[in-house]
């Protein structure tokens, strides 16, 4: 299988790999960089239990390949928190009880995160619609979208109070 | 200085006891990306394994050629039926008393059913060899249709069955059938038919669905030569049972082998049995010594693990003209696949189906259930209920509504006439259930008031005179009752062993605590909730409790976490370790304070000395008293273990209210309003209790607005990806109302009931009788699920409904 060098931006670390063409950025992460949190629940774009930042975009991991990131800038769930500290949006789902089995969870934080960029003050509606690529077994979205709420209006605090 | 005094207040608040909405234990881990579930784990030289399955439904094996699998780089091995068959693992027994092919032994009884396994270094090469497999099948004709099995010239599915006319439930009347089993008093209930002013009758289909959990099934098999000892990871709702099932199939002793279900991403009943791919997986890694890793895709687990329901059922019931029931009757046949892998106590084969009488007090009632095979996957398991209940309240939920109708009775009012009364309690159900305790009367009206129903009605009956109006207005109302925990030992068991469950807590020289427990958490919870169990009963800080699950090195036997089993039961267990430690640490107090225990007074965390408050010692004080010097007489340490046998089944009940609006035009349905007030008895974390109430009806509103596995004729599967299975995203699913009232469980320890499956259960009838409430007018009765938008279209053509 044909092998080739990948260069990333992998959660603000510079990365060099080689990489199996048809290797999924899922595998990659998974079991070549040993990033977990992102998990795989359906391959076909449907679940977004493997959601990671690409770019500054939300892109399902299951169905991109790793050598599509070359040159990108990739992170993960493990990359939210900074110095030990949380990233709002995990305060949040913690604090709100957005999360049961937690195996969708990586992916929902990685799209809350990216959504409350595209839309840092959004409705209930807006939120529903946000978050509607990312499949929940366990919470029945409720606490999730509370805890969304509740991530945009510490971002806004965050941001006006170093404003 | 002297730490401040605190005042039992704030000492209360500090254990984050019983009561308390105290933040889960387990999302540190989850929010950074540290959970560890079974595709997480990588061991050294880890080999992955991937499976052959059949394309069609059944079939002849005629050759199965695996050359040019072998041939490729990086393949291990190729499996089938005729290597397992020299250590007799080719076949395995069900929980059911069936036994189920592990790789398909000459015959294919459904589609994608297992036929190879091929081992290799990764999961690409061995999803290569799986293409390169090459299986050549002879076509058998398929039989779908439960009732079509059971004609007297239907294909006979089950060769391996031939001349077997004793099944583990009873005679076998035809080659496709499985067992019948009633419950009941068939020749009481004809009485009651025989005489009674009113009767109806209703045929309804609960459609098979799959519990479909975000995480499929897997496991890291992993076999020491040299030690002889097997240790797997294994996405199991029931850890330590299978530990027993794999020693008995393998040959390991028990003692050797160690089962751990590491984080699991949601179970809903899928993750109970012991599917071929984990047999399969242990038996390459004991035959290749080396560690072999098994992750199910997601359509092999919709098409090929554990179903549920496929119930096809006809209820009647007798009643006095107004409306006072008296007699139920139920006969169902279900589908239970091409092997009988339900998972439900061993006595009972239809679970506990017979729960069927509902919240009602009918004095004569009989039920009989008729397992019948066809080329179906196998499976039956309880999708976040318990065993068979939801099937059994939606069959009683609807009766209800079906007789309300005939009668025409409002559905709230005919519910009034026939709930059991709060003084009926402990009641005796005519199929022999003792249910514990219950006040549907008063959450009834609770609801009512909450939603007001009588301007619903108004609104409603508005609607309907206007022809105008672009929606048809439905209100749906459930008032259910579970059976769940089990259970009795002397009632229920799999493969032989009770349905106990258990606690082991020590209580370190410090004050701070490890409990370890029979159960496995998948969301619920466990960490934090039990915590706060042991926390109330011994005075410790939850935050300073340990829980640990899973492993079957570590933990007590316990029969795992399904059927809302894990508080009534494990819940029990914990508290009645605890109190075996709060005996001894009575006893150490006294000696520590030189007065007797009949002296010592319990409060918060401290034994006192009756009369002289400022005599005490905390839970820590003893606890490092239990190391050092215990009394006379007793043993140093101080820990406890609890096997619980429970003296019965709990009842949790619930009543839900619905509101639909569907769209005449287009058949699209909105839920307006779901109000579901839930009485679990004593509420351990209310906030967990909600977020699982949110949860479970949102799986409700799936299987009843949406879920359902179509087949064709030949056997297809046709919706077994989340491109066409319903798994509802934020934007369909409604927002949900809750409330609650407690009445606790008269016999357990802490009075909990068990909550989490109860949305489930209640919820779909709900949205069932509410959608056919939109129709009532019409002269429409029951309408079977899924409500789908084309569905309800069609019935809206069906009935003439013009927009």
């Amino acid at each position: 299988m044909a092998k080739q060098i990948v260069k990333m931006t992998l959660n603000g670390q510079q990365v060099e790999q080689l990489v199996d063409s048809r290797t999924l950025l899922v595998h990659f992460l998974r079991e070549q960089m040993n990033l977990t949190g992102a998990h795989i629940g359906c391959e076909t774009s449907q679940c977004g239990a493997c959601t990671v930042d690409i770019d500054g975009e939300s892109v399902k991991a299951c169905t991109h390949l790793a050598v599509q990131c070359d040159g990108s800038d990739v992170k993960t769930v493990e990359g939210l928190a900074e110095n030990g500290v949380l990233h709002p949006v995990q305060e949040a789902f913690y604090e709100e009880h957005g999360l049961q089995c937690g195996y969708c969870t990586p992916g929902m934080l990685m799209r809350s995160y990216r959504f409350l960029q595209e839309n840092p003050n959004p409705t209930e509606d807006e939120i529903r619609t946000g978050i509607s690529g990312n499949l929940c077994r366990c919470t029945g979205y409720q606490n999730i979208i509370k805890a969304v709420q509740s991530a945009a209006t510490k971002l806004q605090d965050k941001e006006t109070a170093s404003a | 200085m002297n730490a401040p005094v605190k005042t039992p207040e704030e000492r209360q608040a500090e254990l984050q006891g019983m009561g308390d909405s105290r933040l889960r234990k387990e999302d540190a881990r989850f929010i950074q990306g540290k959970g560890q579930y079974c595709d997480d784990i990588k061991l050294p030289g880890m080999l992955h394994m991937d499976i052959v399955r059949s394309p069609i439904a059944h079939g002849r094996i005629k050759n199965i050629k695996k050359d040019d699998a072998l041939a490729i780089p990086g393949v291990h091995a190729v499996l089938t039926a005729d290597d397992l068959k020299p250590l007799n693992l080719h076949w395995m027994p069900t929980l059911a008393g069936d036994v189920a092919a592990v790789l398909a032994d000459e015959k294919v009884h459904f589609q994608m059913q297992e036929v190879a396994i091929v081992i290799a270094d990764d999961r690409y090469i061995a999803a290569d060899g799986v293409e390169a497999v090459e299986v050549e099948y002879e076509e058998l004709p398929v039989v779908m249709d439960p009732y079509a099995a059971l004609e007297a010239d239907a294909p006979v599915l089950r060769e391996d069955l031939a001349g077997k006319n004793e099944g583990a439930h009873g005679p076998r009347e035809h080659h496709n059938h499985i067992f019948t089993w009633e419950a009941g008093d068939k020749s009481a209930a004809d009485d009651v038919f025989a005489s009674a002013p009113v009767t109806v009758s209703q045929h309804m289909l609960y459609p098979r669905v799959h519990p479909c959990p975000l995480e499929t099934c897997g496991c890291v098999a992993s076999f020491d030569p040299i030690k002889g000892e097997l240790t797997t990871w294994m996405t199991s709702q029931a850890p330590h049972v299978v530990r027993t099932v794999v020693s008995m199939l393998s040959g390991v002793p028990e003692s050797k082998v160690r089962i751990i279900s590491p984080d699991i991403g949601g179970g809903f009943g899928n993750k109970v049995g012991v599917y071929p791919g984990y047999v399969c997986a242990i038996v390459s890694s004991i035959v290749l010594g080396k560690p072999v890793k098994w992750s199910e895709d997601r359509i092999e687990n919709i098409s090929s693990t554990a179903f549920a329901r496929d119930y096809h059922m006809d209820g009647h019931l007798a009643a006095t003209e107004d409306g006072k029931i008296l007699g139920l009757k139920v006969d169902v046949v279900a589908d239970h696949g091409a092997f009988d892998a339900c998972a439900d106590p061993t006595k009972f084969p239809a679970g506990l189906f017979h729960i069927c009488s509902g919240s009602y007090d009918i004095s004569a009632a009989h039920c009989s259930v008729k397992g019948v095979y066809t080329n179906k996957a196998p499976g039956g398991v309880a999708y976040r209920c318990s065993f068979r209940v939801t099937e059994a309240v939606y069959l009683i939920e609807r009766m209800v509504d079906v007789l309300a109708q005939k009668l025409d009775i409002d559905k709230a009012e005919i519910r009034r006439k026939n709930l059991i009364r709060k003084d009926q309690f402990p009641y005796t159900s005519p199929f022999g259930f003792e249910y514990d305790s219950g006040d549907y009367h008063t959450a009834l009206e609770k609801v009512l008031d909450a939603v007001d129903y009588k301007a619903l009605r108004a609104e409603q009956q508005e609607k309907r005179n206007d022809p105008n109006s672009p929606t048809l207005m439905g209100i749906g109302l459930v008032t259910f009752t579970e059976v769940v925990g089990a259970g009795p030992t002397k009632m229920c068991d799999i493969l032989g062993v009770g349905m106990f469950d258990s606690c082991e807590i020590r209580i370190h020289p410090t004050g701070s605590a490890i409990a370890r427990m029979g159960t496995i958490t998948q969301g619920q919870g466990h960490q934090t909730t039990y915590a706060q169990i042991i926390a109330s009963e011994l005075g410790i800080p939850s935050e300073v409790i340990q829980i640990e699950e899973g492993d079957t090195s570590t933990a007590p036997y316990g029969l795992g976490t399904y059927g809302s089993r894990s508080t009534p039961v494990a819940g029990a267990a914990i508290a009645m370790a605890a109190r075996k430690i709060h005996a001894k640490a009575k006893k150490i107090a006294a000696h520590l304070l030189e007065v007797s225990e009949s002296d010592l007074d319990w409060e918060i965390d401290r034994f006192k000395v009756r009369g002289n408050e400022d005599q005490f010692k905390t839970m820590a004080d003893i606890a490092f008293a239990a190391y050092q010097q215990p009394p006379e007489g007793l043993e140093p340490g101080l820990e406890a273990v609890h096997y619980y046998d429970p003296p019965n089944f709990t009842y949790p009940f619930g009543i839900y209210l619905c509101v639909v609006d569907i769209d005449k035009g287009t058949g699209e349905s909105s839920i307006r309003r779901f109000y579901a007030l839930d009485d679990c008895g004593t509420r351990i974390n209310p906030m967990i209790i909600d977020g699982q109430i949110h949860g479970g009806l949102t799986e409700g509103f799936a299987v009843a607005m949406g879920q359902q596995m179509p087949f064709d004729e030949q056997g297809n599967l046709l919706g077994n990806t989340l491109m066409d299975y319903f798994l509802p995203t934020a934007v369909e699913t409604p927002a949900w109302e809750t409330d609650y009232t407690v009445t606790p469980s008269p016999h357990h320890p802490i009075g909990a009931k068990g909550v989490a499956e109860s949305p489930h259960v209640g919820s779909i009838p709900t949205f069932t009788s509410a959608v056919v409430d939109a129709f009532a007018h019409l002269g429409v009765s029951h309408i079977d699920m899924p409500h789908t938008s084309y569905r309800i279209w069609k019935k809206l053509k069906e009935e003439g409904v013009q927009l």
